[in-house]
């Protein structure tokens, strides 16, 4: 199939950047959206041009580096996937596809569509470890018994991927999915007790610093999370900042 | 003489790391904060060892070109990892695992180092369940575990289809916690781009700031790569796109020896290649053979109507199917090593049984595994007499919970429901059992330069099993390394600071500066990929499942011969002064195009059959790998002398004290 393609080019942080239109001829349906950007690079290359730059790196879904707002959505039209499992027979020939970053304050561009997702680091190095040596010296990992269900739900909040699509969906720009989904790996465990106040508070004076936006409950995050990380760990988010608050 | 010394301890197998530990020297607290430590690549090995590098107080850097540690490739790990826990009762120990190990490295592996792997793998678990690592649980609180390839017991522990992620993230939180007391400095999107030796000895890095492109010095005491594997020389592989042999590469250049390069792990299990412009080939996780079937029709009749989509899978009769590995292997079955069921699958493929429109996958069938769960989960929940479209229910379901994201990704990429038809698979590149040579401390043959993770080459010999090399890279990370660099580190403790003010920084600055110039004075006709794209064809042509010594000479040619073309005509876009992923590629792809030749003289030298490494002249009558023990009972070191081709090998030969040579069978 052959597509119109409008994306976003930026020289650097500073630059103001703006669209570029180009064609591509010859796309597949069996081909990932990464792979036709690589045609698309392929013949800016041939041409002379420099070519678009993207993050990306598995392209299996799991590394969290591929980003892209496609037609306005994070990661595109089809749900729980990332942009490189976008697959192209989800468009149809001749369709205009809008590409650019994600966008947040938080996130700023460093170039085409590469953003600066360091602020989610920083939010980690606050808290997202719970602080035990790595020695070895630990007791029998078979000691401490934990419950099916709770050692499930913290498995589902820690398949979070750090791509930024919750912050890119949200209209605030708020990484509470991100926070929340950190906080709840530990908070649903009992390794993670001890430090649980002192975490929470950390993690999300963080997540202010760096600029991010309010959670107003829309849900957005939720909806185009490549994981589906669940909107239950803002509920607990909140609740362990708010007895963390109380009792601290 | 030779000059590889591999510094294993004296004494029985199971007390040598102990003595070693006992024996060897310490650097106390106080003069640790006065060492410097850089670690490259934040994978299970590299971020592992830098956590707790820096918690006992050493000082250091990591780099990775990922904007986050937490994304290098480990992270892409699927089924598992394998601890002689023997929380099953099901015969497990260390002995075992060790002999599962060397057996299934086909004996090309070093006995001390594996042993010492199966010994500290117990601790790894506890370890990452200390640290919040949420493993799978049974009902009663407890860990569960999966069984692997090529073993009889089940020792694997899984997070689902993500235990890589989950690994990754929890050496990843150790480092935060480092990262927060200062005592790590994290360098994202920094490539190292030359290891930078004073007196000999490694003492620090060139990097590549990725997104200003400023070419930086790094000073150390220790530089440890952990930098992954190579397997994208092939172009198409289950590697991530930016993965590369660069660190490695540069550091065989300056006297690091590169061993049994050939020892390549093709996986039996993933997606088949779809069409020219493919970028990456996924992986479906070995984890899913304990559940499912492998087959091709009986007939070459039915393949070929179904390469030509007049027949479907499940229209063919349980008679008429071909369970080749069950037929083959009935001790094992489904559940051979990787490198035999490859093998396999291209044997089945080559006769003309393959099942997709290119005659290049097999079935990977769950109709079996669904019926079975579904009669199991009915039984239990008391209805003794269910109807069949209950059963299937009940056994989606439970298959579902199992695999339930790797059934997903498998239909996001090939638009077909593997609960309802099988799944089409074929072999390839994952893995990279050669790496640099390293001794026991896993020192590389560079004073002061370690290699750790699947950059090295010691313990999975000429085949890796599944799930062992996420417990080899936390193993080295957390639990050896630490140790052991403290014996080299305890003689600088009054060297003081290294400055990167010296000649030897001044010069290796030059030479990765001029590098990148050569790479913008050429003709300029080709893009990078082009290059990449005709290496990994005759990789996977000329040095793949199979090799013979014609095609292995030709590959060398060919491959010397693209490499000059490559300098001479590749067209690098853009500045060096900016975010650049062309030129970023050019220089990986550059390595790449060294490292083949040297690959291919590797397979060409090695006149044997041993694990992942097939050579057509040396077989068994029924098609087996056939080991030749009396002359190639060694390790192949490569000693970097100007061309690949020329490269000096260095032997190193493998004793077996404690496992008896024999031929491998799974019979």
């Amino acid at each position: 199939m052959k597509l119109k393609l409008k994306v976003w080019r930026q020289e650097d942080a500073q630059d103001k950047g703006g669209f570029q239109n180009y064609d591509v001829d010859g796309i597949d349906g069996d081909m990932s959206f990464l792979e036709m950007m690589d045609v698309l690079n392929n013949n800016l290359v041939n041409e002379g041009i420099d070519p678009v730059e993207f993050d990306h790196d598995c392209r299996e879904g799991i590394c969290g580096s591929c980003s892209l707002q496609i037609n306005g959505e994070p990661h595109g039209p089809d749900r729980r996937i990332t942009t490189c499992q976008l697959h192209m027979r989800k468009f149809k020939d001749g369709d205009e596809i809008v590409i650019e970053p994600f966008r947040a304050t938080a996130f700023p561009v460093i170039k085409d569509l590469v953003i600066d997702r360091s602020a989610f680091d920083r939010i980690q190095h606050a808290g997202g470890y719970i602080s035990v040596n790595t020695s070895g010296n630990t007791q029998d990992a078979n000691s401490i018994p934990i419950e099916k269900q709770d050692a499930d739900d913290s498995f589902y909040a820690a398949t979070c991927i750090g791509c930024g699509a919750c912050v890119a969906a949200c209209k605030n720009a708020s990484a509470m999915l991100f926070t929340s989904a950190k906080v709840s790996q530990f908070a649903l465990l009992p390794q993670g007790e001890v430090e649980a106040h002192e975490r929470v508070i950390n993690m999300v004076n963080q997540m202010d610093a760096e600029g991010f936006g309010n959670c107003t409950n829309t849900g957005a995050c939720y909806v185009e999370c490549p994981k589906g990380i669940s909107l239950e760990n803002i509920a607990r988010l909140n609740r362990e900042y708010l007895s963390a608050s109380v009792f601290s | 003489m030779s000059v590889l010394e591999s510094k294993i301890p004296e004494g029985p197998i199971e007390k040598k790391w102990t003595k070693h530990k006992n024996e060897i020297n310490l650097v106390n607290p106080a003069n640790k904060r006065n060492i410097d430590i850089i670690v490259v690549g934040t994978g299970l090995a590299g971020g592992s060892a830098a956590a707790t590098l820096a918690e006992l107080g050493y000082n250091v850097k990591t780099f990775c070109y990922q904007d986050s540690p937490r994304r290098a490739h480990s992270i892409a790990a699927q089924g598992g990892i394998n601890a002689s826990k023997n929380y099953q009762g099901d015969g497990d120990s260390d002995y075992r695992l060790f002999y599962d190990t060397v057996k299934g490295g086909d004996y090309r592996s070093r006995e001390a180092n594996v042993y010492r792997l199966a010994e500290v793998s117990s601790n790894i678990i506890d370890q990452c369940v200390a640290q919040g690592v949420p493993f799978a649980r049974e009902y009663g609180g407890l860990l569960d575990n999966r069984s692997f390839g090529g073993v009889l017991v089940s020792r694997t522990f899984y997070a689902k289809g993500q235990t890589g992620q989950q690994l990754l993230l929890g050496a990843y939180s150790a480092m935060n916690r480092q990262i927060n007391r200062g005592k790590i400095q994290s360098f994202n999107r920094h490539e190292m781009m030359d290891l930078v030796l004073v007196d000999g000895k490694a003492r620090g890095i060139i990097a590549r700031d990725l997104v200003t492109g400023e070419i930086e010095r790094h000073s150390a005491h220790a530089v440890v790569l952990a930098s992954g594997g190579y397997g994208n020389v092939f172009y198409l592989s289950t590697n991530a796109m930016g993965s590369n042999v660069m660190a490695a590469w540069r550091a065989h250049k300056k006297g690091a020896f590169f061993a049994n390069p050939c020892f390549t792990q093709i996986h039996p299990t993933c997606i088949p290649v779809s069409g020219e412009l493919q970028s990456k080939l996924t992986l479906m996780s070995e984890s899913l053979r304990n559940d499912g079937r492998i087959w091709v029709p009986k007939h070459k009749k039915d393949a070929e109507a179904i390469r030509e989509g007049k027949l479907k899978p499940t229209e063919i009769a349980e008679e008429d199917r071909d369970y080749y590995l069950e037929r083959r292997y009935p001790a094992f079955g489904n559940l051979v090593p990787r490198d035999v069921a490859s093998r396999a699958a291209k044997e089945r493929c080559d006769a003309g049984y393959g099942v997709n429109k290119t005659g290049q996958a097999v079935y990977l069938d769950f109709k079996a595994a669904i019926e079975r769960y579904g009669k199991e989960k009915a039984f239990t929940s008391g209805h003794k007499n269910p109807i069949k479209e209950e059963i299937i229910k009940l056994g989606e379901e439970a298959v579902e919970a199992k695999y339930g994201n790797l059934f997903e990704m498998y239909e996001k990429i090939t638009d077909q429901n593997p609960y309802k038809t099988p799944m089409m698979i074929f072999p390839a590149v994952h893995y990279t059992m050669g790496g640099l040579w390293v001794d026991y401390n896993l020192m590389t043959t560079i004073p002061g330069c370690y290699a750790a993770g699947e950059a090295n080459f010691s313990d999975h010999g000429a085949n890796r099993l599944g799930a062992s090399a996420l417990m080899q890279g936390l193993a080295d990370g957390y639990f050896v390394l630490p140790y052991t660099i403290g014996d080299y580190l305890a003689a600088d403790i009054r060297t003081g600071a290294i400055s990167t003010e010296s000649e030897e920084f001044e010069t290796a600055e030059k030479e990765v500066k001029d590098r990148i110039q050569r790479l913008y004075n050429t003709n300029g006709k080709n893009p990078v990929d082009y290059y990449h794209k005709k290496l990994g064809k005759i990789m996977w042509d000329k040095c793949g499942m199979s090799r013979n010594e014609k095609e292995l000479k030709e590959a060398m040619e060919e491959i010397k011969a693209l490499r000059e073309d490559f300098w001479e005509n590749v067209r690098v876009t853009g500045k060096a002064e900016t975010k650049n992923a062309e030129l970023e590629k050019a220089g990986r792809v550059a390595d790449f195009l060294e490292l083949g030749e040297l690959f291919a003289k590797d397979a060409l030298e090695r006149n044997e059959s041993c694990g992942g490494h097939f050579r057509e002249e040396y077989q068994t009558e029924d098609g087996e790998a056939l080991r030749d023990d009396e002359n190639f009972r060694f390790v192949s070191a490569w000693e970097y002398v100007g061309n690949p081709r020329d490269a000096k090998l260095h032997k190193e030969q493998l004793e077996f004290e404690n496992i008896e040579l024999k031929t491998r069978s799974y019979k």
